[in-house]
């Protein structure tokens, strides 16, 4: 990546970020604290200790996997609204493994299971949406969202019915396949629900980055999200890069159901993935839709979240909301502001006009 | 009347002006002409108000107006007509014109005044349009005439032109030329942007020469030459297309194996029956065919259909004796059939990806191992193309959108002609849009080599001069139909412009 590339991903997060925290101290100050104190209360319930550690990166790592899908989607040209559906569905799948495969299996057999049940689950509510793009032309923003609907009051009739445990809104429990949490390893992380799902995932991001920028295959699906003309003038079969597109985005969600029902709680829980899937969104805008970048703003959006808790004898946790909500605007405002400001300040290097480069002006006949 | 002197813009690090300059007296046709890219438009469009210089003065009438806007300039009785119409097709032409002039009533449009209006500035200037007509039921033609009506409705007195002959046949350019003389003749002044000589020798009173966004030169049209024009265009002598007909005789189309074989193909649109219309030519090896018409005649659909990028609802098309109505747009490519797309920023290119990236679409499917992209490969075979072809700036991580219309044309023709495959079929529609004298020299160079080389070559422009210059047989395309196909050598602009125009041929001779 050139530098100037580089600055041009960089720095609308960090802009947005800026200006979130700003907007954060008039909050603050309106509640009568010390805005100082308020982020030291921040950083230190989150990154200052072992457990708030663990669970920002027990959080960050179901938003990657939201993150990622919405991003990935979205290099194709698709906005996937679904991920908390496919979320659901990938959780609810593994869940479905854990309660008919009796213990005593060993876990080099049974995880690999979990891998394909949920990806397969989510795939295929992320997939329906594709094909019905692909094959009719339905609007894939309305076909997940409301596909949400569908899927999220299904998973729900079944855990009150068919795999109803009394008194309970959850599942029973998984019966194989262990998943060390990181306090096994680290005691200091005692009570966090960070496991070692997160490597699975740092995996799949490496996955997803080498998919899309060294395969044929991401070649062409991000030919079809930028010129989907040119992708067809390519010999690319648009319509099958977008169904495989939308089924591999869910699939990505779908994984990231293992964090909660695999690696945590070991049942599947209604609700257990509200919210998660349309922060993705606001993940993989602000990480540009690039897997490193949606790391990082996994992490971002995570710190706050778990911040939230860490501050509220201080300051409403709400608050929090409203700063990640001041960082998603910020972000869609700064990207075309801060590209254009970068522009011009390039313009007025010296020498950078002598650059033989005749894009704009002259529209074609 | 006009004067702008030392227009100084710029988009970020784009010179688009530099010290340009012009000078239009009152009552004059006025051609401001220069290659693509040497910034005409942005001129006039400084001129018109769509946005401020940077530096530098703009005079009308004796008065600094520089910065105005373009309400300003309307009130001043500027106005453009651009290139792309901006007509809401749903609604009449009384409608178009009088849109954002609106004559009311109380709350109410005041429909009769309107149209009363617009008949009597029809009778005027001769700008015959069927008024209460919806604008999409309107030829081309109409709907530029259309615009300058709605430019005069606002009070133009100099009215600026930009490109306006690019969708016109050659009768409906000799109309328009009538149209504009008598403008002139009633006290209008017109400003014509064009790259194209011979309308700038055929309606113009004198002209302005541009070159990389500086003013060159300004002449009388009666003083000057064509050759001359080109020489200030470019810097240089250039080869104009006319000085290089194909020689009589020269083809060895008869008789040689017909490399491209389309039989009564046709193409239905949801809209009206059919686009493309039962037709039927073939293309041999050694051969240009030219294809002539005015733009929306079903060339387009033509081209996609015989390409795979629209489906055929009738016919056949035969690549070298293999059919291939029903083949996938990859397994054409991979049969030889290489296509330049007439619309590179949609098609041809993909804009952000890199120069290497584009120099492989359509083939990177030949510059795979197991599923991972050869970067190795793909680098080399872009540093090859880049040097063979002269792409500048030769920088294969360039995005495609950095690069001048010329050189990204470049980047299209090296794919399509020297890529990672053979081909023995090009499809070539509207190979030189956009791009400057310089470089259609180099196409139209690539295009005789294919031919020398035994390669079919599909020839679809709008540029008549390009068809005749290059072209062994001409088909005119109207109305989806190939209704005339003549030898190349001894056709001419007056021979086609009736069939064109959809003339029987019965009346043409």
């Amino acid at each position: 990546m050139t530098r100037a590339k580089l600055e041009e991903a960089l720095l609308p997060p960090v802009v947005a970020l800026l200006v979130a925290l700003l907007v954060g101290d008039i909050l603050i100050l309106s509640f009568g604290q010390s805005p100082g104190a308020v982020y030291w209360q921040l950083l230190e319930g989150t990154w200052g200790n072992a457990y708030g550690f663990g669970q920002v990166l027990y959080k960050a790592t179901t938003l990657t996997c939201t993150g990622l899908a919405v991003g990935l989607a979205l290099r194709a040209g698709l906005f996937n609204i679904g991920a908390e559906g496919q979320l659901a569905a990938g959780g609810f799948a593994a869940a479905l493994v854990g309660i008919a495969l009796p213990a005593g299996i060993p876990s080099l057999v049974v995880l690999p299971l979990y891998v394909v049940a949920s990806s397969l689950a989510g795939g295929i509510v992320g997939g329906i949406p594709g094909v019905l793009k692909a094959r009719f032309g339905a609007h894939e923003v309305i076909t997940t969202i409301m596909l949400n609907f569908v899927v999220l009051a299904l998973l729900n009739y079944l855990i009150s019915t068919r795999f109803k445990v009394h008194d309970t809104l959850h599942t029973a429990e998984l019966k194989s396949g262990a998943v060390p949490r990181l306090s096994d390893v680290f005691p200091a992380f005692h009570g966090s629900a960070a496991n070692a799902i997160v490597l699975l995932i740092a995996v799949v991001v490496v996955a997803a980055w080498w998919f899309l920028f060294r395969t044929r295959a991401g070649f062409e699906l991000r030919a079809v999200g930028l010129q989907p003309e040119a992708a067809e003038y390519g010999g690319v079969s648009v319509g099958g890069v977008w169904w495989k597109a939308m089924a591999l985005s869910g699939a990505i969600a779908g994984i990231g159901g293992l964090n909660y029902v695999l690696g945590y709680k070991r049942y599947y829980e209604e609700g257990f993935a509200a919210g998660a899937g349309f922060l993705g969104i606001a993940v993989a805008l602000v990480g540009r839709n690039h897997p490193f970048g949606v790391v990082i703003a996994a992490i971002l959006f995570a710190t706050l979240s778990q911040g939230g808790l860490a501050v509220n004898a201080l300051v409403p946790k709400q608050m929090v909301d409203v700063l990640q909500a001041v960082v998603i605007i910020s972000m869609a405002t700064a990207v075309p502001e801060v590209r254009r400001a970068l522009a011009s300040l390039r313009s007025r290097e010296p020498g950078a006009g002598s650059r033989e480069i005749a894009a704009v002006p002259e529209t074609q006949p | 009347m006009i004067r702008l002197s030392d227009i100084h813009k710029s988009f970020g690090a784009v010179y688009a002006n530099r010290g340009a300059s012009l000078d239009v007296a009152a009552r004059e046709i006025h051609a401001l002409v220069g290659e693509n890219g040497a910034g005409k438009s942005t001129l006039m469009r400084i001129l018109s108000g769509m946005f401020p210089a940077d530096s530098g003065r703009i005079e009308v009438d004796g008065k600094d107006v520089s910065g105005w806007t373009t309400a300003d300039a309307i009130a001043s009785g500027v106005g453009m007509v651009h290139q792309h119409f901006m007509l809401v097709p749903t609604l009449t032409v009384t409608e178009n014109v009088m849109l954002g002039a609106e004559i009311t009533r109380g709350l109410q449009l005041d429909r009769q005044k309107a149209e009363h209006d617009v008949q009597a500035l029809v009778q005027r200037t001769g700008l015959v349009v069927p008024t209460r007509q919806r604008v999409s039921e309107l030829t081309v033609g109409e709907a530029q005439r259309v615009e300058i009506l709605k430019t005069l409705y606002r009070g133009a007195r100099v009215l600026i032109l930009d490109e306006p002959t690019a969708v016109l046949s050659p009768p409906e350019v000799h109309e328009l030329w009538r149209v504009l003389r008598r403008l002139r003749d009633d006290g209008g002044t017109i400003v014509l942007i064009t790259h194209k000589l011979d309308e700038v020798m055929a309606v113009s009173d004198s002209i302005t020469v541009m070159r990389h966004g500086a003013t060159v030169g300004r002449l009388k049209t009666s003083d000057t030459s064509p050759r001359e024009i080109a020489r200030m265009m470019v810097g240089r002598d250039v080869a104009l297309a006319q000085d290089s007909r194909a020689p009589a005789g020269a083809s060895p189309s008869s008789g040689a194996r017909p490399l491209l074989d389309v039989r009564n193909l046709v193409v239905a649109s949801s809209r009206r029956a059919n686009v493309v219309d039962d037709v039927s030519f073939s293309v041999a090896a050694g051969e240009i065919l030219g294809v002539a018409g005015v733009e929306g005649n079903g060339q387009t659909e033509l081209i996609e259909a015989i390409a795979g990028l629209r489906h055929a609802t009738g016919g056949t098309v035969l690549l070298d004796g293999t059919d291939v109505t029903r083949a996938s747009v990859r397994a054409r490519g991979d049969l030889g059939l290489s296509h330049i797309p007439e619309d590179r920023h949609e098609r041809g290119l993909v804009l952000e990806y890199t120069l290497a990236e584009n120099l492989i679409l359509g083939q990177q499917h030949r510059f795979t191992r197991a599923g991972a992209l050869d970067r190795t490969r793909i680098e080399a075979h872009a540093r090859h193309l880049i040097e063979k072809f002269d792409v500048r700036p030769a920088d294969a991580t360039l995005p495609a959108r950095a690069l001048s219309g010329g050189n990204q044309q470049k980047i299209v023709i090296a794919r399509e002609m020297a890529g990672g495959r053979s081909f023995t079929v090009l499809l070539a529609a509207q190979p030189t849009r956009g791009v400057d004298v310089g470089a259609i020299e180099f196409i139209h160079g690539q295009l005789r080599a294919a031919r020398a080389a035994g390669k079919a070559v599909l020839l679809v422009s709008a540029d008549l001069t390009e068809v005749l210059a290059l072209s062994d047989r001409v088909a005119v395309m109207y109305g989806g139909r190939v209704v005339a196909i003549v030898p190349g050598a001894s056709a001419s602009a007056e021979q086609l412009g009736p069939y064109m125009m959809g003339v029987s041929a019965g009346a043409a001779a």
